[in-house]
Order: C-alpha cells, then structure tokens, then sequence
C-alpha cells in the first residue's frame, strides 16, 4: 500500500523487542529472571553517542510515540511533540521509547507467558514500580550503547519516570522534562485509582487476575475505569465545550440508555480502550503510580531526594489540569530551588485538562521546541 | 523588554559582586540576568508572568520560574540569594511594601529601579496641563497603564525609613538613564528613574556589605 505521511512526521516506523536475560530484582522483592522490553527508535544515533533522547509514555502508553505503523492511519500517541521540526526534533535526536515493563503492548507483562509455569502470567505478574522501570529501561540504555541521554522527557506517569531517572542514574540524563507531573500522589488521586481497580477486580469475568485462561475479560470493569479516568484527564471547561448538556435524540427518554452525548462518549471511550488494553496491567500501572514517592526514602523531603540531581530540568504545568494541578508541579520545582538546580518552569494557559500534554497548544510547544533546542545545543545536536 | 532600560542594567551590574547569587523580580526576556551571568559570573533565577518572556528567557538559557509575584514568594527560603532585583516592576505591584520586605527576607541586599512620579515632566503634566502624566518612563494612558502604585523619591524612601530599611546606592537618572547634575542636585524634581540598593538595617552590620 502507498501511503503519503504528513512532511513534520518521521513517517512509517517499527518496533524492535530487547530480549534481557538478566535478573531483574524488583522493588517487591520479586526476581524477574529475565524480560523483554519492545522499543521505537526515532533519528540517527551521533557518532559521540551524545543526542539520545527517552520518552516516557503515561498509564495508557506505549513504545509507539511518533510515526506510523505499517497499514495503520493513526500515528503514535505523541505524534505533536515527536518528528522532524518538532520540539523532540529527530533531525536532530536519536529518540527511544519503550513499553513499560508489566505493559501490554509488547513488553513483558501479565499477557507473557510465566517461564516457571509455562502458563499466562495473568495476576502472578509481579507489581512494579516506576523504580522499576528506570532500572529495565537503564538496561536498556546499556544495551543501545548509550551512556548519558541528553534528555528523558514525559507527561503525567511519564514525567514521573524522568523524574526519578534524574534522582537514580543523575550522571546518565543532562536534561529531565517533567510534564503535567506530580511528586507523588494525593489521596484524592489514589481515591480514583482505586473505584478504577475495584470495577475490574469485580467484575465477575476477572477470575482473580486470570481471565484470559477461562477465554474472557473483565470487559465491563476495564471500561468503567477507563471512563472514570477520562473524566479526570479533561477539565470542566473541555467537557462542556465539546459535549454541554446535548442530547443524542433531542429529548429525554426517560430511560436509562444513553442520552446525553457525554454518555455517548465516554462509553465509546472504555469500549474502545478494552480492546487495546489489559486489566491487568491497568491495575499494575495504578499501583505503580499510587506508590511513586520518592522522598519517602529521604524523610519525605523532596528536596534531600533531589539533592544529588545533575540534570537540568523543564517543568510544566497546564492551568485546567485538576488532576496533577500546577501547585503539584511547583512543588518539584521548589525543591529544585532548594538545591539551586537548573529549572525552568512554566504554567501552560490550556483548558484540555490533564490531557493538554498530549495537545497542539502553540504556547506548549514553543516553549518545549525553545527548551529542547537548548539541550541539542549542548549536546552538539 | 524595551531597549531603553538598558543603561540602568549597567549601573545594576557595577553594584553586584562577582560570583553572586541573584534572584531577579519581573525578569522580563532575561536580559540583566544573562548580562550579569556573562559579565558577573553570577547564578540565579529569573521570575518572570507573561509567557512571552518566558519563552525569550529560556532562549536566553535563563532559569525562568513562570510566578505571579502578587501571590508572594513563599517558594524561596530566607536568606537564599545575596541579591534580590526588581527592575521596573515595584510600581505595577499590589503590595509593593509587602514585596520589599519580601525581597530582604529572601536576599542579603535588594536592587529596585521605578519611575520617580516627583519628576519635574510629571508635574508639569499635572499641575498645567491638567492630564494624568505620561513620559517615556511612562507611556501609558490612565485607563490602560500597569502601574498602579508610583510614587516619588520621597515617597520611596520615606516607605523605607518606616520599614528599616537603609539605602546603601541611590542612582537617579534622566529619562535617557544619563546621569545629570540637576538630577544629582534635586533628584526628587530632575531625575527620571530611579535605582536604589537597599538592605535591612539590623543586616548590614551582621553580615558585612556583599558589594
């Protein structure tokens, strides 16, 4: 098939998996025996290895950020920051993004087989955590000769891996990008997490975590907990805009089927995310998030925990997002300052909510293009 | 930033040691702050509201903190920089006291410059001409201006006296930034724009004068 992709787009890409055959001690204390991690690279890797760029992908993520799949018509999820021209130029960084461990689009996980048991891993997949990750995705970086990124970027759950990259490996990043981020999670956050994960864990196909064994999913839990998410990564104003009180059929019903088109939505929304996603790596991903914390270890200082940071850092934030409000941000920021660390930081004027991240906004991207060039001038990029 | 100011960035820099540490109030592109990093070797954040000058100040490779500085500056420990700046700023604030005070809780020294409202021009807008002054200090019209708190030579150091606060520099400037006799003769009448350094009286004997 012949296809024409849009000129700012890396175009048709695909992905490659890392087969790890080392252990992998997690934070739960479990040993992985080995894993494998599938990746996207973007752009050309520099002779002195010097123009590396991570991505980091959210709760819903995966390796697939920019470009186009063979046949597919949607790009990857990142497809407005990511590509020629872009803030992550990749006529001038060598771009990586994998699918966090425990995923479900290709990264070991609780779809891959359990090598001691020969059987899906299902619920035996062991919780992770974004320490975790760091650590699989360093092994990564090793594996692909690259010594010190010049920068590791992402929004939301993103951000929070950049985050800790920073804080564990602070000679192996010069930059942190942390977007549409926290320091660690409010109760109100872990509030939402957890009606996410009590509509999966009860839905009478979830089979304790091991549904794809009986030939099933847990189809109805996994979609209200997408539901409930989307309804926190958009802002009132988002809502109201796109869907205000409008009805599907003019009038009401008086009924219980759906009515309102923000119904419609958001329907749409979980059906469709059933079939691309996992419950169980949905639960994983919450958990993941609920215990990213990392001045837990520090006092709950955040700033003895950035103390030893070498990365420069971009911080942003987004004025409608009520789920990692910009107070959250500034936070890191203030204890960045406390160790008077390179910071920019900006509030982003949006009203998309959590998901402005993810969106065109001209005052988003120039600041994040202005910033990232900045990295490729240091890198000689 | 306007081109004009400059000159008064020059005097602000002969007043700040070498190797400092300084916190500028109302950035604006990061011009002073990059100037005193290339010229002073001096480190640094830059807080700055409109985004437009963020995106100048991190072309600039400055550390810009996106702050509305009429919410405070609670984020910043006492004692954390040896020179807080405000440029052009004070008299756009809503609490310019609080502010001062503010600025010598966070930094051993302050560096303010504002437009002096005693200046001669000014009056005369007033006094004969009968309309709300403008200069090229300050260009805007009553309706539209940013600046809801000027004040005069006097006022500003009278706002001082009443705060503790001693003045270590006073420069007063014409509105070209020349420095001029009349303005040294009469600065209340004949100078344009003022830039003061500042510090809290119970500090300097504490701590030594960092200039």
């Amino acid at each position: 098939m012949s296809k024409e992709f849009p000129a700012d787009s890396i175009g048709l890409v695909s992905p490659r998996t890392l087969k790890l055959d080392e252990p992998l001690e997690l934070d739960g204390g479990q040993v992985l025996p080995g894993f494998e991690l599938v990746y996207e690279t973007y752009g050309t890797l520099n002779t002195d290895r010097s123009n590396a760029v991570l991505v980091e992908h959210a709760l819903s993520g995966h390796h697939h950020a920019a470009g186009y799949h063979a046949g597919e018509r949607k790009p990857g999820w990142w497809e407005t920051c990511i590509g020629p021209g872009k803030p992550i130029d990749t006529n001038r960084f060598f771009v990586v993004c994998s699918n966090n461990l425990g995923g479900c689009h290709g990264s070991s996980g609780p779809q891959s087989i359990n090598p001691e048991s020969g059987r899906i891993y299902g619920a035996d997949f062991p919780i992770v955590t974004v320490n975790d990750w760091v650590r699989s995705q360093a092994r990564l970086a090793d594996a692909l000769g690259i010594d010190t990124w010049a920068a590791v970027v992402g929004g939301s759950l993103g951000g929070m891996q950049a985050l800790q990259w920073s804080i564990m490996y602070p000679k192996r990043l010069r930059h942190a990008v942390v977007i549409a981020a926290a320091p660690k999670l409010s109760a109100q956050n872990i509030a939402f997490n957890e009606v996410a994960r009590q509509a999966i864990i009860t839905d009478p196909e979830f089979h304790d975590g091991h549904y794809l064994e009986h030939d099933t999913i847990p189809r109805q839990g996994l979609a209200l907990a997408r539901m409930l998410g989307h309804i926190t990564y958009l802002s009132d104003d988002a809502m109201g805009a796109k869907f205000g009180r409008e009805l599907r059929e003019g009038r009401f019903n008086f009924n219980y089927e759906v009515e309102f088109q923000v119904e419609s939505y958001l329907r749409h929304q979980g059906q469709s995310f059933v079939d691309r996603f996992d419950a169980n790596t949905y639960l994983l991903m919450t958990k993941a998030l609920d215990y990213f914390d990392p001045a837990a270890n520090f006092d709950n200082d955040l700033s003895a925990a950035l103390a030893g940071v070498e990365a420069s850092y971009l911080v942003v934030s987004f004025t409608s997002d009520w789920r990692f409000p910009s107070s959250r941000s500034r936070e890191i920021v203030r204890a960045l300052l406390d160790g008077d660390k390179d910071v920019v930081y900006s509030e982003i004027e949006a009203h998309h909510g959590h998901d402005a991240f993810l969106m065109p906004i001209d005052e988003y991207l120039q600041l994040f293009s202005a910033y990232m060039d900045r990295v490729a001038r240091e890198v000689g990029a | 930033m306007n081109l004009e100011l400059r000159p008064e960035f020059t005097i602000i820099s002969d007043w700040i040691a070498p190797g400092s540490r300084v916190l500028d109030l109302g950035c604006g592109d990061g011009t002073l702050l990059r100037h005193l990093r290339e010229t002073r070797e001096v480190t640094g954040y830059g807080l700055e509201i409109d985004p437009a000058n963020i995106l100048q100040c991190v072309k600039n490779g400055i550390n810009v903190i996106q702050t509305d500085l009429d919410e405070g500056l609670q984020d910043f420990d006492a004692d954390s920089f040896d020179y807080v700046v405000m440029t052009q700023t004070l008299q756009a604030m809503h609490y310019p006291d609080r502010l001062l005070e503010e600025m010598l809780r966070i930094g051993r020294q302050g560096i303010v410059t504002f437009p002096n409202f005693g200046h001669w021009r000014l009056r005369y807008h007033l006094a004969l001409r009968g309309h709300m002054p403008m200069s090229r200090a300050l260009p805007h019209s009553w309706y539209n201006t940013p600046n809801i708190h000027l004040c005069t030579i006097n006022d500003f150091e009278q706002l001082c006296r009443e705060r503790s606060i001693r003045v270590l520099d006073r420069n007063l400037a014409d509105d070209r930034y020349r420095d001029r006799w009349t303005a040294r003769l009469w600065p209340n009448l004949m100078g344009a724009i003022a830039i003061y350094r500042f510090e809290h009286e119970h500090s300097g004997a504490k701590r030594g004068n960092a200039a």
